[in-house]
């Protein structure tokens, strides 16, 4: 296959896989009643599927991002999690201390 | 900070909701426009910011995965929903096949279906009528950020002021994205790679936070937790399926035990 078109194969590939599923959610909405029984089901597997996805994300992330050691990943999560409460919910700072603390532990790993 | 507050003001509108009971309605924006303008601006309080590094991130990613500029902006315009596009993206740098590529995002983002199918009955608010175009158009935008944040606000706006709102706000963060792309793309060649990763795993860490706020909700709680102790587990058996079994597993049983607890709230009272 040529090298020039395999990228935006994949790229088309991608696009139909991802849009697929909002498509067929938005069919599916308008079939079942919004207060439903099965609307609490359909939301609570999305809200377990959300959680799993980025708990593995933090945890066992796929590919490069696992190069990021674990204990700087987990550091930083805790630390995100810490700061926000102590910052009385304050998701800005939250994510800010996060963010330094995994800025600060990868630069004394891989950088100086 | 939320720049919504400044034109919030409690109204006792009432209006009827298709169960045909008095509901009141918290947030009036004051008109269509402004609706619009405010989830435009509440994008880019916050989530713009972080999602905008995540996209940095990615931008400096796909130049390291040997794509081009082009092929990064449309990744992102097409495919918006980033755990996909970072599957995708590194499945064709490790020379894997279309139809493994295939196989992953369909997986990683079978999500998007019932986000999209709890979300959009929130968004039309009882409007009657089969879906039209535009609730396919927006449907394209609804991810992660947009759907925490709706899930939460919207119910408490005005029925016909939920779509601008959403339009507004998702519409800005999609354009933070592309442009983020972008530059990530030209960071790349200029930083580390380990710094345009740790931009990548902002991601997570403010997801993470957006949900701590529903843990209010029993039944957003219970799947929440259940979904983040079977997540991990379950990729550990089957990296491929894991997630999907995490949303069927996890979901059900929230469903099942705030059933319950319902049913006895509601014994109790009588």
């Amino acid at each position: 296959m040529s090298s020039v078109l395999l990228p935006w194969l994949f790229l088309l590939v991608g696009a139909v896989a991802t849009y697929i599923w909002r498509g067929l959610g938005v069919m599916l909405s308008a079939r079942i009643n919004g207060d439903s029984p099965i609307m609490r089901w359909v939301a609570a597997v999305a809200y377990a599927m959300l959680a799993g996805l980025i708990i593995r994300m933090i945890l066992l992330p796929a590919g490069s991002l696992a190069t990021i050691s674990p204990i700087d990943r987990l550091g930083a999560a805790a630390v995100t999690v810490v700061a926000y409460f102590v910052t009385r919910r304050s998701i800005v700072l939250g994510v800010a201390a996060g963010a330094a603390t995994l800025i600060l532990l990868l630069y004394l790993r891989n950088g100086a | 900070m939320m720049p919504a507050n400044r034109v919030t003001f409690t109204t006792l509108v009432t209006f009827a909701d298709p169960m045909n009971k008095p509901a009141r309605y918290s947030e009036d924006f004051g008109s269509i426009a402004a609706a619009r303008r405010q989830g435009a601006l509440a994008a880019l309080a916050m989530p713009a910011v972080v999602l905008g590094a995540s996209y940095l991130g990615f931008g400096a990613f796909v130049r390291q995965s040997g794509l081009t500029l082009p092929q990064g902006v449309v990744s992102s315009a097409t495919g918006w929903a980033l755990p996909g596009q970072i599957a995708l993206i590194e499945i064709y740098a490790v020379g894997g096949t279309l139809v493994n590529a295939a196989l992953a995002v369909i997986l990683t983002n079978a999500r998007l279906l019932p986000m999209v199918a709890s979300l959009m009955p929130v968004l039309r608010a009882g409007e009657a009528g089969p879906p039209r175009l535009r609730h396919y158009l927006i449907a394209h935008l609804i991810a992660i950020t947009g759907f925490a944040i709706a899930m939460q606000r919207a119910p408490q706006m005005l029925p016909e002021q939920r779509l601008p709102f959403y339009q507004g706000f998702a519409i800005t963060l999609w354009l933070t994205t592309l442009t983020a792309t972008m530059f990530g793309f030209f960071l790349a060649g200029m930083v580390p790679l380990y710094v345009t990763l740790g931009f990548v795993f902002l991601n997570p860490l403010y997801f993470m936070l957006v949900f701590i706020a529903d843990l209010k909700h029993r039944l957003r709680a219970l799947a929440l937790i259940l979904g983040a102790l079977l997540g991990p587990a379950l990729h550990l058996i089957d990296p491929e399926w894991g997630l999907l079994a995490t949303g069927l597993i996890g979901g059900t049983a929230a469903f099942l035990i705030d059933n319950a607890r319902r049913r006895r709230s509601h014994g109790w009272r009588r």
